[in-house]
């Protein structure tokens, strides 16, 4: 038995609104082995993005501990987890600096975890190396290697996002929806070219998804959330064995 | 042609702090009011150090870093403290007001028949006012080689970064209080150190000298930006420069129509306003494409990027 990658044991989040404590996330206990790719599911106010939050150190969960490889990080900030974990936003605005160029964004994020110094960035002597990095996706953000990317597409803005996640190798790439606010076509794009990408360079990845087709279609693992607890976690095959109607109706059943 | 000169001068000296102003007000967003408190303080430094023999080249280097020590007490109520940055910085200008007093001992101190960076065997010998043209140009170009090598260096990134984005900083590692804590002890070192040149170019530190430095400082800013456009980093920099100095040259033009320098408070707040309001008139006859237009060489991908 391989040591998990990351580990929660009974992690809690409990919020007080008007005098009443609320379990936003209740007693999850998740092993995530090297390697995993697991596609989570859940209807809105699950707990999936309060998950992702304590994952990543933005938010100290009430109770409960989450380790990765081993070494607990419950205690440690978002800055100082960033070493390991990257992530990818829902909103394209919030994964890039947006007065920064193309550029300058990947070299900052070559840095991640890294200690900042008065080095010099070299970003010139870099160039090559990032365009070719950037030209692994095809959308033309190779050619706007100097734009500021708040004068980018939301595609480009996404895909930008999760070269900048994987540019140094992260243990764990969480993904945040980062493919809801694009249009049908360029999520789907993005979409592939995040599944190959992560079964290239062996990532190991946890994805919030909305879309059932990609839950089901990516990914060696499905986790659906709901009220936050661990409703649902279907290995390979039970998740090979699952349809678009089960998920579906399990959706019906939980807002009902 | 004096008055010309003088104004070239000090608006390079103001120039400084709106370098500084620049770094905090539109690199980091914050609305730093503490360059009201740190301007002072570093003519209070400067002037007692000179006065109590010190060289006057060491006494400006600690005017930079009695700015700075301004600077550091705002950033650390702002990220230890959690009180907003306007707030923090409105506290620490007001408490900056006695400890001025305490370093001069009086609210008005002279440099008379003192040495000066502007009074000594060299400077005397060149024209009148030329002193603060050639300081005053010697201290801009330091100030941006030091600044514009910072702002490209990895710390520098993360820095501008900081201001841009608050939450895809900190997911990519980079510890964002401490780079607004050195964002405000840069900015206002630079601010502390102008107010040393300024008050060593009159011959006199005053307790009052803060007022209003704000708005000369964001005059230089936005007066660079409406007059320049879009620019790089570097370039920015030294249209900050050149705001300045068309700011000192617009009052210097103003008081000729006969205001005298009680309006000049007034005066420099109505620039300010105007300048301000600019974009948005721009925007309104869309002044800036015809601009844009006679200025730019023809550029198919900065013509794609509006």
């Amino acid at each position: 038995m391989t040591q998990a990658m990351l580990q929660l044991n009974d992690v809690t989040v409990t919020v007080t609104n008007g005098g009443q404590s609320l379990n936003i996330l209740n007693h999850i206990n998740l092993n995530v082995n090297p390697g995993d790719f697991i596609t989570i599911l859940g209807t809105n106010g699950a707990g999936k993005s309060t998950l992702f939050n304590v994952i990543s150190g933005n938010l100290t969960p009430t109770a409960g501990q989450i380790l990765l490889d081993g070494k607990d990080i419950t205690k440690f900030s978002e800055e100082k987890r960033a070493r390991y974990i990257s992530r990818v936003f829902q909103d394209p605005k919030l994964g890039t600096a947006p007065r920064m160029t193309v550029g300058e964004n990947m070299l900052l994020a070559e840095k991640r975890g890294q200690r900042r110094t008065l080095g010099l960035r070299h970003l010139r002597q870099k160039k090559p190396q990032l365009l070719k990095e950037l030209g692994l996706f095809d959308n033309g953000l190779a050619d706007r290697f100097d734009t500021p990317t708040g004068d980018l597409s939301g595609g480009q803005r996404q895909a930008l996002s999760l070269m900048m996640a994987i540019s140094a190798k992260p243990e764990l790439l969480l993904l945040d929806e980062h493919t809801a606010a694009l249009d049908p076509k360029t999520s789907n794009q993005l979409m592939a070219f995040t599944h190959q990408i992560i079964s290239e360079r062996n990532l190991t990845c946890l994805m919030i998804t909305h879309h059932l087709d990609d839950a089901l279609k990516y990914g060696n693992r499905l986790i659906v959330l709901n009220d936050g607890a661990i409703e649902g976690d279907y290995d390979t095959a039970a998740k090979a064995a699952l349809s678009k109607d089960d998920m579906l109706q399990f959706f019906d059943s939980a807002i009902a | 042609m004096n008055l010309l000169t003088s104004a070239i001068g000090q608006g390079m000296l103001y120039g400084i702090t709106g370098i500084g102003l620049f770094l905090s007000f539109r690199i980091l967003r914050f609305p730093d009011m503490t360059i009201e408190g740190s301007f002072p303080v570093g003519a209070a430094v400067c002037v007692t150090c000179i006065t109590n023999g010190m060289s006057p080249f060491l006494a400006t280097l600690l005017a930079f870093v009695a700015g700075g020590l301004a600077g550091l007490a705002t950033g650390v109520l702002y990220t230890k403290g959690k009180i907003p940055v306007l707030l923090a910085g409105i506290l620490v200008m007001t408490a900056a007001y006695s400890v001025n007093l305490r370093i001069m001992g009086k609210s008005n101190v002279s440099l008379l028949n003192t040495k000066t960076l502007f009074a000594n065997k060299f400077v005397d010998s060149l024209p009148p006012y030329f002193n603060s043209v050639i300081i005053g140009l010697i201290v801009v170009i330091i100030t941006f080689v030091v600044l514009n090598y910072f702002l490209q260096t990895n710390l520098g990134q993360a820095f501008i970064a900081t201001g841009d984005n608050e939450a895809m900083s900190k997911s990519q590692g980079i510890k964002t209080d401490t780079m607004k804590i050195i964002g405000l002890v840069v900015s206002n070192g630079f601010v502390g150190l102008s107010g040393g040149l300024v008050a060593q170019n009159d011959g006199y530190a005053d307790v009052n000298m803060g007022l209003g430095v704000i708005v000369i400082g964001l005059a230089a800013v936005v007066i660079g930006e409406v007059v320049y456009g879009n620019l790089t980093m570097g370039q920015r920099l030294i249209a900050v420069i050149f705001g300045s100095i068309i700011y000192r040259i617009v009052i210097l033009f103003v008081l000729q129509l006969g205001f005298n320098t009680n309006d000049l408070k007034l005066i420099s707040a109505i620039v300010l306003a105007i300048c301000l309001m600019l974009p948005a008139l721009r925007d309104k006859f869309q002044i800036q494409k015809v601009i844009e237009k006679g200025v730019k060489p023809n550029d198919p991908s900065h013509a794609a990027t509006k």
